[in-house]
């Protein structure tokens, strides 16, 4: 049997529930949008409709079952948008609702390895976007930075950001998947910016960067080479660390 | 170049050479400004040598009444000098940490005119930042030797780390580069901040809201291989500072060679010692992470630590009696005794097996290093060796294979 979800954890959690209720076997999950092609002809699919109230029935009985942290885990899965760890992530849950809560804890089965492996890249990608973040000022007082992660881990640094940047207003926009979230001081909220909202901005209201922005970048770009040691250059180590794919949003390495 | 940033660029480069940028272990909220710590620290970039990028590492000034030989910012060494004032330092971090490039401020200082006037000039910089910018990011302050304990422990206040170092391992080594200095200046203000951590924890136990001292406390750093001190003689000095003074971290810098005046240091165009202090820094870890004692890896006979294997592996080809290790079987502190077996490893092991015995394969997976790990353990399917190699063999075929793997991959490399 086929699930035809929407890709969001909350669709995630219906299809758990959906299993539960229909007793379905054989069970895989396919995104919405996915390629039709992968759908195969012979077997039955149910399209699952996205509903809030079945969705936090399944979170809470998962939260019951495993504890909040690891109920999280599952969510990092989702925002992977890796569809063998989203199957790796069904497997599990159907499995601990089957009364196997300790399932997560048996690495010498390939789907939970996947599973954990998949978290730890999530929770990689989320702890670099905390670092490569570079807000740029604009002459309103706005810091805007633009990322372009691996995974979708823009849900899983709003309250870092949020925390430590309180009293400054910011928008952080991943250009990959179209969205961003901005802070006023007082919440976040997720905006999005579509092509035509891109046209209809007259050239007025672009960001004007603050006076002393430019200042600033190069004074972190003339720390970055000030505090490098030549006779311990390390490329690989460098390279390893900052991999080149970040670098596009990175003032020091401009 | 704007003043500003010729000061910036002077004043970073000296304070390069101490190696500490750690910003962990401080649980500093944000109390309606700005700004907080994060408790496992963040690297918010990397220079080219491989090192993290977390704090803005700066002097407030390289001006130094001192002449250590090892130091760059001696007296008597030829470079230009530049003070910050303590408006810039103030401005410098708050920009650079409102836009996301830094987790904080690590600010050192050579000694002008005396060690009070350094400290107090210090103190009003981190007062600055914490009540009129009203930043709760990280900070990490050096202590400087002499000064007055009112003033550190006012510091210590404002705070996240404070770290005095050592500079050379021992009494001796130091005598000879840097005569005017002791050990004993070093050790009486580690002391006096760590007794005041200690009074500050027992109260926060008894009043709700005491104030945080220093709540990432202290660390301290030597120089290697600029004297002739042996790497027992090294982790010897590091272990008692570890147990006398609560030290969250000694850090070990390869000495780098500044200047030729000095005939009792190494000359310019050495390398760094880049292998051995990595050496000591992974023995460093098996002491506080991985249950060993000093004595079993370093010791009167083994006084240096080998560079071409890791010290694990180099204990573990030491005491063949201890091998193999059954995974199924034994405790977690015998398991991350396997070279190739880190703790992640160990824990994943001790969980899967509960669901039956495991098999080489799916440990493979779970993130060891096989090519060492294989010969110190045994799986549910390992065969039954009479005739296992000796030491020195398997010494040997893990060389190579580890030559074999770094040869394949320069090949790929120099493919781009």
């Amino acid at each position: 049997m086929i699930y035809i979800f929407d890709g969001t954890y909350q669709g995630f959690l219906c299809c758990v529930f959906t299993y539960f209720e229909y007793k379905d076997t054989a069970v895989r999950l396919q995104l919405s949008g996915d390629d039709a092609c992968q759908t195969d002809m012979f077997s039955a699919s149910r399209s699952i409709v996205t509903d809030v109230p079945k969705a936090q029935r399944v979170q809470h009985g998962l939260q019951k079952h495993v504890g909040s942290t690891v109920a999280m885990d599952f969510f990092s899965v989702l925002l992977s948008e890796d569809r063998k760890a989203w199957a790796a992530a069904f497997y599990i849950v159907c499995r601990i609702f089957s009364g196997q809560a300790d399932i997560l804890e048996n690495f010498g089965d390939d789907q939970v390895l996947y599973f954990t492996q998949t978290v730890k890249k999530v929770s990689r990608e989320r702890h670099r976007m905390k670092a490569f973040v570079r807000f740029q000022k604009s002459n309103d007082g706005l810091f805007f930075a633009v990322i372009e992660p691996d995974f979708n881990v823009l849900p899983l640094i709003a309250d870092f950001f949020k925390k430590r940047y309180a009293d400054q207003k910011w928008l952080i926009y991943d250009v990959k998947r179209k969205y961003g979230l901005l802070y006023d001081k007082r919440t976040v909220s997720e905006v999005n910016i579509s092509p035509e909202d891109k046209q209809a901005l007259s050239a007025d209201e672009v960001i004007t960067l603050d006076e002393k922005d430019e200042h600033f970048q190069q004074l972190w770009k003339r720390y970055f080479q000030s505090t490098n040691i030549e006779a311990r250059r390390n490329m690989k180590l460098h390279l390893q660390h900052v991999p080149r794919r970040y670098w596009k949003y990175l003032v020091e390495k401009q | 170049m704007e003043r500003i940033e010729e000061k910036l660029k002077i004043l970073a480069d000296a304070a390069k050479y101490d190696v500490s940028c750690s910003s962990s272990g401080s649980k500093r909220k944000n109390t309606g400004g700005i700004g907080d710590a994060s408790s496992s620290g963040i690297c918010h970039t990397y220079t080219e040598d491989g090192r993290c990028v977390s704090l803005l590492k700066i002097l407030l000034t390289n001006h130094c009444i001192y002449d250590c030989a090892f130091c760059v910012s001696r007296k008597s060494n030829d470079v230009k000098r530049a003070a910050f004032t303590v408006e810039e330092v103030v401005e410098l971090t708050m920009n650079f940490y409102r836009r996301n490039y830094i987790e904080g401020l690590f600010l050192s200082s050579g000694i002008f005119k005396n060690a009070d006037f350094t400290m107090e000039r210090l103190l009003r910089v981190v007062k600055k930042l914490r009540t009129e910018e009203r930043y709760n990011g990280y900070i990490h302050l050096k202590t400087i030797p002499g000064a007055s304990e009112e003033l550190i422990k006012e510091a210590g206040l404002y705070v996240d780390r404070m770290s005095i170092n050592l500079e050379l391992p021992t009494e001796a080594g130091l005598k000879l580069v840097a005569p005017e200095k002791d050990h004993e200046s070093v050790k009486k203000p580690l002391a006096f901040v760590q007794q005041q951590i200690q009074e500050y924890q027992s109260e926060s136990k008894l009043i709700k809201h005491t104030r945080q001292f220093v709540p990432a406390g202290q660390s301290t750093q030597m120089v290697i291989g600029a004297t002739p001190e042996t790497d027992f003689e090294i982790m010897d000095v590091a272990r008692t500072f570890y147990d006398n003074y609560k030290l969250k971290r000694v850090y070990y810098s390869g000495y780098i060679p500044i200047n030729s005046e000095n005939s009792l240091l190494p000359q310019l165009g050495t390398r760094p010692p880049l292998i051995r202090e990595n050496r000591l820094y992974q023995t460093d870890w098996l002491l506080r992470f991985y249950d060993f004692k000093l004595e079993e890896i370093l010791n009167t006979q083994y006084t240096q630590l080998e560079l071409d294997i890791d010290p694990k592996l180099s204990w573990a080809l030491r005491n063949p009696h201890f091998f193999p290790v059954d995974i199924n079987r034994a405790d977690y502190k015998q398991i991350i005794r396997i070279p190739g077996i880190g703790r992640q490893s160990a824990i994943k092991i001790i969980q899967a097996r509960k669901f039956g015995q495991l098999h080489e394969y799916q440990v493979c997976k779970m993130g060891i290093a096989y090519n060492r790990a294989r010969y110190f353990m045994t799986c549910a399917d390992s065969p039954v060796v009479l005739g296992a190699p000796s030491m020195d063999q398997i010494r040997q075929r893990i060389l190579q294979k580890n030559a074999f793997n770094a040869s394949t991959t320069d090949i790929q490399l120099s493919l781009f």
